[in-house]
């Protein structure tokens, strides 16, 4: 089972200037997480900060009972050994064909023989979709197939979480599901924590088990994907909606003279952009038929089902809609808002 | 420390306190570097290549740069000699010259000029393409697996040049001095030991061995720092061969004085 990350009131600042403060979250293990918010929040640096590439100033992130704020360097280059990070561009060694580089982790980790290292690696750069790329450098192929190989990379020591760097960035809607698709199988056959860090909604609404979302250097919430999906916070709303009505401006947050102005255009008939219909829980995407069942479902049911009257009304009606029958009398819940 | 911490340590503070903090992560890399080279594995792989590649761009300008130096000092103490009735000391005073001071700063100048150049743009593209960050948090130390071997490579490539750059600039000075100046062959060669005695050349390797050792700290140091984009990375390089200049000549300064002062001259 992937590890439980405890993150802990953790602040990052550069020199004055606050990236966020106060971030407290758990991502549970072996589920998917996904970390929202409009670019220039901080989302990218809040995982470096995770896996101790960045040191914020206060704060613990805990994996495993190590806190990576703190640990001594001994400790953090061995915790890492449980991460598998899959970087914006995949951070290919351009020195190494693709072979090369999803072997590296194996080489320098473990002493297995060439063959084995061979066999791993093909299946890897399979799962991927690279079989028969083996040899090209990464300056030679495409970004999405670097991306797809960067992940590969990621996978090889068969990590127990895994962080992932806005892996839509490059590609296109339909690979964007492809590799989301990969994320799910990769989770059901190896239960690794993943934590997704996107602003792409498509992938926000029908991938993860927990979302979060990072605005006006907070984290404004962070739970199971229904409370997210149905929250009425403007900021939430708009953002899932992608449109410019709304308190997220094309800078960080408007002035309210801004917003007035823009309030005026929009009534004076100016497309606001984005789409209206957002509204709703979507179904979620599973593994492929045929992979192991993801366990991460079953332990999330039953932690969101103890924690079920904690969450906002909206939230709980989706959850208990979702239900089937059965599981409704297990857990002892029942339509009621129907 | 990891490089991007280091990195990001840096929030403007006053300039003196910037630079005084530049210089400790200088030498905290210096000292990790050590650490690294006595308690952990060499990738020999990579130490091979970077010696073959440092080498190879470092033999030929060297050697072209050694020839003119030796000949200018051949040349200067020619004069210099024949002016003060002591021809016969021209061999003995040019080679000392030559091992002592010239040959470990030519040698030094062309590592630091052709070899770390290359070292800091390389690890300055690496660092900006996330690739050493990637490294990182694969659990593998970009000092121990990218910085070490060169580092290495650099002090050994400047052992092995110095040896060459005396040569070939004595023979230079022997050319000038006898072809050009009218000397006498045998007078040249014969008081070579009429001055020079053997601990010139140890300190003229070790001089060497230093001055690697710098040209290859200061080359990853701007490398694993570069500023922003590949114009961090341009001005990294030109940075980092600029600070290896200046630290190479107050460091010969430094270690000639407490040559000086340490081995007494031939004959006193």
């Amino acid at each position: 089972m992937g590890a439980e990350v405890v993150v802990e009131g953790l602040t990052k600042s550069f020199g004055k200037q606050t990236i966020w403060r106060d971030v407290t979250m758990t991502l549970p293990a072996g589920e998917v997480s996904a970390l929202l918010g409009p670019s220039g929040t901080g989302k990218s640096v809040f995982l470096k900060s995770m896996i101790g590439l960045l040191k914020p100033e206060r704060g613990r992130c805990l994996i495993n009972g190590v806190d990576i704020v703190t640990c001594s360097e001994r400790q953090l280059y061995e915790t890492r050994k449980l991460f598998g990070v899959l970087f914006q561009d995949g951070a290919l060694f351009g020195s190494m064909n693709l072979f090369d580089n999803v072997a590296f982790p194996l080489r320098e980790h473990t002493r297995k023989s060439e063959s084995e290292i061979k066999r791993i690696v093909l299946e890897k750069l399979d799962i991927t979709g690279l079989a028969g790329a083996e040899k090209k450098l990464p300056g030679e192929i495409s970004g999405g197939m670097r991306k797809r190989a960067g992940l590969a990379r990621a996978l090889v020591l068969d990590p127990e979480i895994i962080l992932v760097d806005e892996p839509d960035s490059g590609l296109d809607p339909v690979r964007t599901t492809y590799i989301s698709q990969v994320f799910l199988d990769v989770n059901a056959q190896i239960d690794a924590t993943f934590l997704i860090v996107t602003h792409n909604i498509n992938l926000a609404r029908t991938v993860p088990d927990n979302i979060g979302m990072l605005y006006r250097k907070e984290l404004v919430m962070f739970g199971p994907r229904e409370v997210l999906l149905t929250s009425e916070e403007p900021a939430v709303k708009q953002f899932l909606r992608g449109s410019m009505d709304g308190p997220i401006g094309m800078s960080e947050e408007k002035d309210s003279a801004t917003a007035a102005a823009e309030q005026a255009l929009f009534e004076a008939g100016h497309h606001a952009g984005g789409v209206e219909d957002i509204s709703g829980v979507p179904e979620q995407m599973q593994a492929t038929p045929g992979m192991p069942e993801r366990q991460g479902v079953r332990r999330r049911k039953d932690r969101v089902m103890s924690i079920l009257h904690t969450l906002p009304p909206a939230a709980q009606r989706h959850i208990i809609d979702s239900l089937s029958p059965a599981e409704q009398h297990h857990y002892n819940v029942r339509q009621v808002w129907r | 420390m990891t490089a991007q911490q280091q990195r990001e340590h840096y929030r403007k503070p006053s300039p003196p306190v910037a630079a005084l903090s530049q210089a400790g992560r200088l030498f905290s890399l210096a000292w990790e570097v050590l650490r690294t080279l006595v308690t952990r594995r060499l990738q020999f792989r990579e130490f091979v290549e970077q010696f073959w590649f440092i080498a190879s761009v470092s033999i030929l300008p060297s050697a072209l740069v050694a020839i003119p130096f030796g000949a200018v000092i051949a040349l200067q103490l020619g004069s210099l000699t024949v002016q003060i009735g002591a021809q016969s000391f021209t061999g003995a005073a040019s080679v000392l010259a030559l091992i002592q001071q010239a040959s470990p700063i030519v040698t030094a100048l062309v590592i630091a000029g052709a070899g770390g150049s290359a070292i800091c743009a390389d690890l300055g593209a690496r660092t900006i393409r996330e690739e050493i960050d990637a490294m990182e948090v694969l659990g593998v130390s970009p000092v121990h697996r990218l910085v070490a071997p060169r580092v290495l490579a650099a002090m050994l490539v400047a052992i092995l040049l110095n040896g060459v750059v005396s040569v070939v600039g004595v023979m230079g000075g022997y050319f000038f001095n006898v072809v050009m100046q009218g000397g006498t062959p045998g007078a040249y060669l014969a008081s070579f030991s009429a001055l020079a005695q053997l601990p010139d050349l140890w300190i003229s390797e070790i001089k060497a061995l230093i001055f690697g050792f710098i040209a290859g700290v200061v080359a990853a140091y701007r490398g694993l720092n570069p500023g922003k984009g590949p114009k961090g990375v341009g001005d990294a390089v030109n940075q980092s061969v600029v600070i290896t200049f200046l630290l190479l000549f107050f460091v010969n300064f430094l270690l000639t004085a407490l040559y000086l002062q340490l081995v007494p001259a031939k004959g006193t």
